[in-house]
């Protein structure tokens, strides 16, 4: 063939070459969306399980008090942007499934009103899934004025099934940790 | 009189597509605008001595480094590159030895290892084994080898811009395995942005080549060579490609979520904002586990063509041994979290990992047991290819049973993150897959270059590194097992003997490798033909029915495989 421009013609093992070729890509197109798809069903796992002591959210507890004591410990950790002292509740002792209040206090010890929000996690991991909310600070932002003390409620009961995982038999405390960042502006 | 009209009309379907490049091309020519798999083939493996060399010498200051407790070599390296003095080059030291360990690993799997296996070999001697023309797109294979170099330079380039905060702190020290957060908001500098890239332009060009080849093996197969005919060799590299596919986009997704969590205002890993860093582990691992397959599949594939040739014997138990190969690589998608046992999965989770971990030794165990069977009762010559192809079986089980004892939950419990980690996947890749593609080398030296090298100089090669690599990689298990943490720059004086060991193997296997040079240098001025078949009856498959070094296009009159063909 004189004319390096010319393409050759297309021949039946071309074509069924391209065919896999694309077949190929399109699975790895599909495993770059699998790895996306990832991230929503990672979350929906973690709520639904308590994976990775991801808590559970609630109204109230029907499923009533057993006899056996769980000491809830409370943690509380600030992120070095934020110039806020926050004192977690004392750690508190009672039967599994009635619904205690305690609460944080946070200080605002800057000279500016300052905006931060709290996420948390149960410690042992496994033990999240029984830890239920029914009312927290979780994930709200909470503007402090300069030198503003406010109280952070979380009112919360230990879920009775607890009981019933053979992994946590020899549980008897769990902790409730939170750690408080600066809400950025525009981020 | 059937088959002969279809294999006239493959041949001249094949002369149609490349009959426009029928004159050989010379000179630079010839690599750059290369469509030939043999010369991309070549480009490869020397792309990977070149990156290895770089790789070889990063570890080399890490083991100088460690040869004694307290901090020598990096405090000075950071004086010199920063032009500091005092407290502020130990920091700057610290920080650079995490970057040497990162860049050591990246450089290792994703710029030598396959590269040399995947690349290399699996260009050349994929298409000769099963009796192709060339790959199926020659152009992708192009694009695929040009590349990885400029991936390979933004790697290097990361170790110039800064990385952590604070001055004189460049390059990238996240490890291999990239964790957020200390690969976000613990280097915030564009050195983690470069790594990243590298990271993506040589995924893209393993997901090219693997296209390539998986097109190749199942399209260009010459009349008679089925599936359940392919040698083993072809048969790693078809499994090794699918896992490409299925694993490198994976971590493709993964990393476009660390960039983007990094310069976007993403929050896929940032808990202060609701993601969680330990996606990133499961996404990784996706990628990262069956990643350490796709570096040890084609060694599997060569040593077992090296082993039957030199026992003059058909390998023993094919169809199990290529079958093993695919239970490997299927069962490698689901392990993942083997290397998670401290993250806080449940028992129950553990257990199931632990389980399907050592499940793997299974079909492991039977190519271990079907190599020796192929030894058993052969007429065993003992060439430096089979020395290779020996130490590679010796290596690689006893990496396989420390592997065994780090998949149990508990026992990972206490060596998690530890040298003993370390030394077991050194013996599976640097021991092992290294191993696996030195017997390459000397076993297709002499068909890729048509030259015979110096068989003495290649068994002092092998003896060598076989002593040197041992010594820096067997003490690593007392250290981890004595509880020594690994990516540290120091350690207490207690672990100082076994470090010393460590290191003084180290620079064994750097005389080692001058060996290698000079045999292959001496190979090359020599000039001591090779033949056609330099290795006997034993070597059944087909590139040994071609000159040496084969014509620049082969198979022009596609070869017939007849049932009797057995590999």
């Amino acid at each position: 063939m004189a004319g390096t421009t010319t393409l050759p013609p297309v021949t039946p093992q071309m074509r069924r070459n391209q065919r896999v070729g694309f077949i190929c890509l399109a699975v790895v197109a599909s495993m770059v969306g699998v790895a996306y798809a990832a991230v929503p069903l990672y979350q929906m796992f973690c709520e639904a399980t308590g994976y990775g002591g991801t808590t559970q959210n609630a109204t109230d507890n029907p499923k009533g008090v057993i006899a056996r004591p769980m000491t809830v410990r409370f943690d509380s950790n600030v992120d070095g942007g934020l110039n806020w002292t926050v004192t977690p509740s004392k750690p508190i002792t009672d039967d599994i499934g009635k619904v205690d209040t305690v609460n944080f206090v946070a200080t605002n010890n800057s000279d500016h009103a300052v905006t931060g929000q709290a996420i948390f996690n149960v410690s042992p991991e496994r033990a999240g899934y029984y830890f239920n909310k029914i009312e927290c600070f979780c994930f709200t932002e909470q503007t402090l004025q300069p030198g503003e003390t406010v109280q952070m409620p979380i009112v919360f009961f230990v879920d009775p099934d607890l009981a019933q995982n053979a992994e946590l038999d020899t549980l008897k405390e769990l902790t409730l940790s939170y750690t408080f960042y600066p809400v950025k502006k525009g981020s | 009189m059937a088959d002969t009209t279809h294999l006239e009309a493959h041949a001249t379907g094949h002369d149609g597509a490349a009959s426009h490049d029928h004159h050989t091309p010379t000179g630079w020519r010839r690599y750059v605008y290369s469509t030939n798999h043999k010369d991309i083939g070549v480009m490869y493996l020397v792309f990977a001595i070149i990156a290895g060399i770089v790789g070889g010498l990063l570890s080399g200051f890490m083991r100088m480094e460690l040869q004694e407790p307290g901090i020598q070599i990096f405090n000075g390296l950071a004086s010199m590159v920063y032009g500091i003095n005092g407290d502020p080059s130990i920091d700057a030291g610290k920080h650079m030895y995490n970057v040497f360990t990162t860049a050591h690993a990246l450089i290792m799997i994703f710029f030598m290892v396959m590269p040399a296996t995947v690349g290399g070999f699996g260009n050349y001697f994929a298409p000769l084994m099963i009796g192709a023309p060339d790959t199926a797109f020659p152009r992708i294979n192009n694009i695929a080898f040009w590349l990885l170099p400029p991936a390979f330079i933004l790697l290097l380039m990361s170790f110039f811009f800064a990385g952590p905060d604070g001055a004189n702190m460049n390059g990238t020290g996240g490890g291999w395995t990239i964790y957020p957060p200390l690969s976000t908001t613990g280097q915030p500098g564009p050195a983690m942005d470069f790594a990243i890239l590298a990271l993506h332009v040589a995924g893209i060009s393993s997901i090219l080549g693997a296209i390539n080849l998986i097109t190749t093996i199942f399209n260009m197969r010459a009349p008679g060579m089925t599936i359940h005919k392919m040698p083993l060799f072809v048969w790693s590299i078809l499994v090794t490609a699918f896992l490409l596919l299925l694993a490198l986009p994976v971590l493709a997704g993964g990393i476009t979520m660390l960039l983007t969590d990094r310069n976007c205002g993403t929050a896929f890993f940032k808990s202060d904002q609701g993601g969680d860093p330990v996606l990133f582990q499961h996404l990784f691992w996706f990628f990262g586990h069956p990643e350490v397959y796709i570096m040890i599949l084609p060694g599997f594939g060569i040593v077992s063509h090296i082993i039957s040739t030199f026992s003059r014997k058909p390998v023993f138990g094919y169809l199990a041994m290529a079958y093993a190969m695919v239970a490997i690589g299927f069962v490698g998608f689901v392990v993942w979290a083997h290397h998670m046992y401290t993250t806080g999965l449940s028992l129950d989770v553990q257990r199931y990992f632990v389980a399907a971990t050592m499940v793997i030794a299974v079909p492991t165990g039977v190519k271990i047991f079907s190599w020796i069977a192929t030894m058993w009762g052969g007429s065993i010559t003992f060439k430096t290819p089979m020395l290779w192809a020996i130490g590679f079986i010796f290596l690689f089980t006893v990496g396989g049973v420390t592997g065994v004892v780090l998949a149990n939950a508990g026992a990972d419990r206490v060596l998690h993150d530890t040298y003993y980690v370390v030394a077991h996947f050194h013996y599976v890749l640097s021991l092992g897959a290294v191993f696996s593609i030195f017997a390459g080398w000397y076993y297709w030296f002499p068909k890729m270059f048509g030259y015979m090298y110096k068989e003495t100089l290649g068994k002092i090669h092998f003896w060598s590194m076989f002593i040197g690599v041992n010594l820096v990689f067997f003490p690593q298990h007392f250290l981890g097992l004595a509880g020594m943490p690994r990516r540290y720059i120091d350690y207490p004086d207690a672990f100082g003997m076994w470090n010393r060991v460590s290191s003084i193997g180290y620079y064994i296997t750097f005389v080692s490798m001058l060996i290698f040079f000079y045999a292959t240098w001496e190979a090359f001025r020599a000039k001591r033909p090779a033949g056609d078949s330099p290795w006997g009856d034993g070597a059944t498959t087909l590139e040994w029915t071609l000159s040496s070094p084969p014509p620049f296009h082969q198979f022009s009159t596609l070869p017939k495989i007849d049932s009797t063909n057995v590999h």
